[in-house]
């Protein structure tokens, strides 16, 4: 489980996370929504260690794993799937998938652990030698979900995976974001998406410039008349 | 025949040439593929891997001095990487570039110091001093012997760039560090790999080119560095295989032009080559479109 505590990121002047306290605990799909700059991405970057100016404490599995590497907290399970997809452009899709397994020595554990990438998007199993930089926007964004399934994480971070997709694509991702759950993998999710993120998370947090404003069941949520009118458009 | 006569000669030093302005031309290519800095200290790092076999030569066998003296490079090149580019590397461009003058100048001016300014002796390699006669021309063995290891070391290079998990790695690092970093990829090795592929190659680049003259002297890395980087740009900074390629074409091209008996403009001519390249083709020969970080 990961435990969000008291957590501060500055950004030159810009105090852009004001003191947020988030838990995902095992087994849960856990999502966070908020307008355009409230912080959502930042929370991310924060946890992976990417930003150097932040106070307070992420814990994993009762581990500070504050002030970490990136490279370490990949390899104790964590994996951010970045906002925007960033998928590598002149790597073919196999060699982006390898990129996700960096970190991984088990060469028998990882060829099947790409089969089972390949399985979960058949589109990605056509175009092995593909360029990066030639896939469509949906098969990049399976593409950076794959990847980052191939560091085979406890805790998968997804920054807006439905970003810019056809709703039948994003159907798909979120399809495939609960099998993973299922999996049992952790998944931390943050969406524009509010109605789609809010139907399949068991918890959610609200986040409003740079401090949570709001947190409750998925199904709460969905119901409150301020969530309803802020991020469901209704 | 009476062509092949005149003009043989010139081709073959200038291939030789070549070779070794695209031993130095890798690191400058790779060093910005991977930075987006021109590593202005490179040059330096060539001229003092010369100087230092000077030094080593005197007390060593010649194999362990040519390990040395690739050793040294690697480390030199590593530790300015280290103290002079990294601190920087997320400050605006400008400040890394002039930082890389610097320690150009530093290198340079420490030359100076221990030397004294004065032209050393460059030993004399009898291996590489061996005549050699091709049809009509009589070269140096040197002369053979550089583009034959050129091209394998660059094949080696590539195969690693293009096979291997830490050439998937810098290919990543060089389009996104921070999507890299985010896959656990560890960018600071990653570079540091960088420098010790640069450098070494310089390294063995400076054996074969300072065996072409008697002398070394603290300012005998500025041209080939500088055509080096000529070379660099001329086929795409960035690129591997155009820093290459363009090596041997500028090497090529200022031994015709001497052939041509114009000797003294045979610099300047490589600079007017790559003003035109880049009025054609701004990006050099194999040059990426959008040469700026995505
Ligand atoms: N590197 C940075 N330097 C300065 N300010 C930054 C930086 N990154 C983010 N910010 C600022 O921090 C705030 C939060 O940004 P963040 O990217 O976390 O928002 P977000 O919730 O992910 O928004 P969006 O939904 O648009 O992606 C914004 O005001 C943004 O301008
Ligand atoms: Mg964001």
């Amino acid at each position: 489980m990961l435990a969000i505590r008291d957590l501060n990121v500055h950004y030159g002047g810009i105090h852009a996370l004001r003191g947020i306290d988030i838990d995902v605990p095992d087994g849960k799909i856990i999502s966070l929504i908020g307008a355009n700059g409230a912080g959502k991405s930042t929370t991310l970057k924060a946890i992976m260690g990417l930003v150097s100016k932040s106070t307070g404490h992420v814990y994993w599995d009762n581990t500070d794993i504050t002030g970490m590497k990136t490279k370490d907290i990949v390899n104790s399970g964590i994996i951010l799937c970045p906002e925007g997809r960033k998928i590598f452009p002149d790597l073919t899709v196999d060699e982006n998938l390898s990129v996700g397994a960096y970190l991984r020595k088990d060469k028998v554990a990882i060829a099947k652990d790409r089969e089972i990438a390949y399985d979960l998007f058949p589109r990605l199993a056509e175009r092995t030698w593909q360029l990066g930089a030639t896939l469509s926007g949906g098969e990049q964004q399976m593409l950076a979900v794959a990847r980052a399934l191939m560091s085979k994480p406890r805790l998968l971070m997804l920054d807006e995976p439905s970003l810019g997709l056809a709703p039948l694509v994003i159907k798909d991702i979120f399809s495939v974001i609960q099998k993973i759950k299922e999996e049992g993998v952790n998944v931390l999710l943050i969406e524009q998406n509010a109605k789609a993120a809010l139907d399949i998370s068991d918890y959610a947090y609200v986040m409003e410039s740079g401090v949570i404003s709001m947190a409750g069941s998925g199904k709460a949520l969905l119901s409150d008349p301020r969530v309803q009118k802020a991020y469901l458009g209704e | 025949m009476g062509f092949l006569h005149t003009w043989l000669p010139y081709i073959l030093a200038g291939i030789a040439v070549g070779g070794q302005y695209a031993l130095i031309a890798i690191g400058y290519t790779m060093v910005y593929g991977i930075l987006r800095l021109i590593n202005f200290a490179h040059g330096d790092i060539f001229m003092w891997s010369g100087l230092i076999m000077v030094y080593l030569i005197t007390t060593l066998p010649l194999w362990v001095s040519i390990v040395l003296v690739i050793l040294f490079a690697i480390i030199l090149g590593t530790t300015i990487e280290k103290i002079a580019y990294r601190p920087l590397r997320t400050a605006p461009r400008m400040s890394i570039m002039i930082s890389a003058i610097g320690v150009s100048y530093l290198l340079q001016n420490f030359a100076l110091y221990i030397t004294g300014g004065l032209t050393k002796t460059y030993p004399a390699i009898a291996l590489l001093q061996r005549a050699v006669s091709i049809g009509p021309a009589t070269t140096k063995m040197v002369t053979i012997i550089t583009p034959f290891l050129t091209i394998l070391l660059v094949f080696l290079l590539v195969m690693l760039i293009q096979h291997t998990k830490i050439g998937m790695a810098m290919r990543a690092v060089s389009r996104d560090f921070e999507t890299s970093s985010l896959m656990g990829i560890d960018i600071n090795r990653v570079i540091t790999v960088t420098f010790v592929i640069g450098c070494g190659l310089a390294a063995i680049g400076s054996v074969l080119f300072f065996s072409n003259y008697t002398g070394i002297n603290p300012m005998s890395g500025a041209m080939p560095g500088l055509k080096a980087f000529v070379a660099a740009v001329f086929g795409g900074i960035g690129s591997v295989p155009g820093a290459v390629l363009g090596a041997f074409v500028i090497g090529i091209a200022e031994n015709i032009v001497k052939g041509t008996g114009w000797t003294t403009f045979s610099d300047a001519f490589t600079f007017v080559l790559l003003i035109i390249i880049l009025m054609v083709k701004p990006t050099g020969l194999f040059g990426e479109k959008d040469i700026d970080k995505v």
